[in-house]
């Protein structure tokens, strides 16, 4: 007997928010599930879970909204939380494992379009790309009393710091090494079946980079990681990439380091108060700023979405999901 | 050799100025308010000229210069220099060849990402202070596009050596065939064009070369293609460029260089899908001063009798 059917009807899925795009998971499983809509009813959460999601077994997350005992206590079924980012800081691990509850996550199929913004912020912030854009546009290049930009610096040899050499991070290396750069990093654990030199602490590693690229998730361990030490280790030529998670760098010194030149430059995805920005970052010229989109491309959207159904439809069929988290 | 008088054309970099004037006697031509005078003054002293991509040395300016000996460009492009008149009256030419090849190939990847990812537009909006009210719409995904190359020199392939990293299939259109790479090679641009989503100008500005991109090309690559040009403005038929920009026939550019420079069509100011760059594909610290010694060392195996490092006629 599958998951979840009572009285022959759909599969309840629970969706507390919506998922980017979510009216395409609508069309793609109407026949599939049925989800369960917690934020369109007039009742605040907890009442809605208790009067209507006590069955429910499976949980589509939107990535964002946090996943943790408070919201647990109210699902006594839940066997499934199906999340479709690669991030996981918005899950309680422990939390589920403790009950039992299986999570589903997005595995690497993001892992490319990271990688691919980290080097086109470090790329902007070296040759400052935004800069000149911003320049040409304004019809300063023309002008006769205008001061040109100032030169930029050279990205091959430059040696680069990789934080967390998963999925994300080895792409980010391999990209790196093709414009000559030098790849050094740290990790939880040293990776032998890599030849790049590892640094057992972020310190060390940023004593010895010219650009610390930030590839790891957010968990206790890895909060506020890069810190005013770090910082100034990195130094006053230094540049932070930041396509993991704003938390695991101390935002405050961060800003203060930047604006005091105590650091060359940085390039950031994601902040630790999203959507909110200091404003002190947008006076600086050696800063490229993005809204947290470097995993958010149409066709990694898709693919997503597809692991995130993939893994649903298995779980009701009673087949091993797809893309498991694994505990370890 | 501070008797030698060189002549520089245009301010290019002060360390340059500064290692030419310890060195030599020299003449700067922007200062002179005409030409005449600058001609009456220097015409029979002058042995060397420092240009760039701005100002060369084209057929009038040799001639009116009887005692030139050499010219040193501080550019790898030599379509500013009247290679014909100096190979006809036997004046030396020298280049930047390599120095330069990385920083270059850089600005062509930086520009392929800030155009697909929209690196620049999302800046703005972050800036703007946009991101509170909605998040910036999706993009398209960058690895494994298909990368077209114009000219696989020494520029063209550090492109290509790139493009590869991120996935993307590699193919190319050249005066010849390279079989020592596993790359695509397509007899024609228009074929390129047609089988690939990013096309790059790399190659040299030659009369064959003149608006090598036109609007045939442009058509080729289509409503999703997306052209990078770091060669030369001249290599694309600019008003066919804007007018397929505007009218959606073209999916995006990335330029570092246009046909009359500092002039930028105002037309794409305003698109989110087009990021514009004025001529910087070489200006990096490091580069800027090895292109300047690079200069000087031609200029100075010259007067020595040495041979040139990186001569071209």
């Amino acid at each position: 007997m599958t998951h979840g059917i009572i009285h022959g009807h759909l599969p309840q899925v629970l969706v507390v928010r919506p998922p980017e795009s979510f009216s395409l998971y609508q069309s793609q499983c109407s026949h599939k599930f049925h989800f369960l809509k917690a934020w369109e009813s007039p009742l605040p959460l907890d009442q809605f879970l208790s009067t209507h999601a006590r069955n429910v077994q499976a949980m589509l997350s939107c990535g964002i909204f946090p996943i943790k005992a408070d919201l647990l206590c109210h699902l006594p079924s839940l066997r499934l939380v199906v999340t479709p980012s690669s991030g996981l800081n918005h899950i309680d691990l422990s939390e589920c494992r403790r009950r039992g509850v299986t999570v589903a996550y997005a595995g690497s199929v993001a892992s490319c379009d990271v990688a691919d913004l980290a080097v086109g912020l470090r790329i902007d912030v070296l040759r400052k790309i935004s800069v000149a854009d911003r320049y040409v546009k304004q019809g300063l290049w023309a002008s006769k009393t205008s001061y040109p930009i100032p030169l930029g610096s050279k990205l091959k040899g430059k040696r680069i710091g990789i934080i967390g050499l998963g999925s994300i991070g080895q792409e980010v290396a391999t990209r790196f090494e093709a414009f000559g750069c030098s790849i050094s990093y740290n990790s939880r654990k040293q990776k032998p079946s890599f030849s790049y030199p590892f640094y057992s602490s972020v310190f060390e590693l940023a004593t010895n980079s010219d650009a610390l690229v930030i590839c790891c998730g957010l968990s206790d361990q890895t909060h506020h990681l890069i810190n005013k030490e770090v910082l100034l280790a990195l130094g006053k030529e230094g540049v932070i990439i930041n396509v993991g998670r704003g938390a695991i760098i101390d935002e405050k010194e961060m800003v203060q380091c930047l604006v005091q030149g105590d650091i060359g430059g940085a390039g950031l995805d994601v902040f630790e108060n999203e959507p909110n920005v200091p404003k002190e970052l947008f006076a600086l010229d050696n800063v490229v700023l993005s809204p947290h989109r470097a995993a958010f491309t149409h066709e990694t959207l898709a693919s997503m979405r597809e692991l995130a159904i993939g893994n649903l439809e298995a779980f009701f069929l009673n087949k091993p999901l797809l893309s498991q988290v694994m505990n370890n | 050799m501070d008797s030698i008088t060189v002549l520089m054309t245009s301010p290019m970099s002060d360390y340059l100025e500064n290692q030419l004037k310890d060195r030599f006697n020299l003449v700067k031509l922007w200062t002179y308010s005409s030409k005449t005078d600058f001609f009456k003054h220097n015409s029979h002293s002058i042995r060397a000229i420092v240009g760039n991509t701005k100002i060369g040395a084209d057929a009038e300016l040799i001639d009116s210069l009887p005692e030139l000996e050499i010219v040193s460009s501080y550019s790898v492009g030599l379509d500013k220099i009247d290679l014909r008149k100096c190979q006809e009256k036997g004046i030396r030419v020298t280049n930047t060849p390599d120095v330069l090849t990385d920083d270059v190939a850089d600005v062509a990847m930086g520009l392929m990402l800030a155009v697909v990812r929209r690196v620049c537009e999302c800046d703005r909006f972050v800036r703007r202070g946009l991101w509170p009210k909605g998040d910036f719409r999706l993009t398209n995904k960058f690895s494994g596009m298909q990368v077209g190359i114009v000219g696989l020199g020494r520029i063209g392939s550090a492109i290509a050596k790139r493009a590869e990293a991120f996935g993307c299939p590699i193919s190319y259109y050249s005066r010849s065939e390279k079989p020592e790479t596993n790359y695509k090679y397509f007899s024609n641009i228009i074929d390129l064009a047609v089988n690939c989503q990013i096309l790059v100008v790399a190659c040299a500005l030659t009369e064959e070369t003149h608006h090598i991109v036109n609007r045939e090309v442009i058509d080729a690559l289509g409503p999703e293609g997306i052209l990078i040009n770091i060669g030369r403005g001249s290599h694309i038929d600019e008003p066919e460029l804007v007018s397929a920009l505007l009218e959606g026939r073209l999916g995006g550019a990335g330029l570092d260089v246009f046909e009359n420079e500092p002039e930028v069509p105002e037309q794409l100011f305003g698109l989110e899908n087009v990021v514009l760059m004025p001529h910087v594909g070489s200006d990096t610290v490091e580069t800027t001063d090895a292109m300047a010694d690079l200069v000087i060392k031609n200029l100075e195996a010259h007067f020595l009798k040495k041979p040139l490092l990186t001569p071209v006629v």
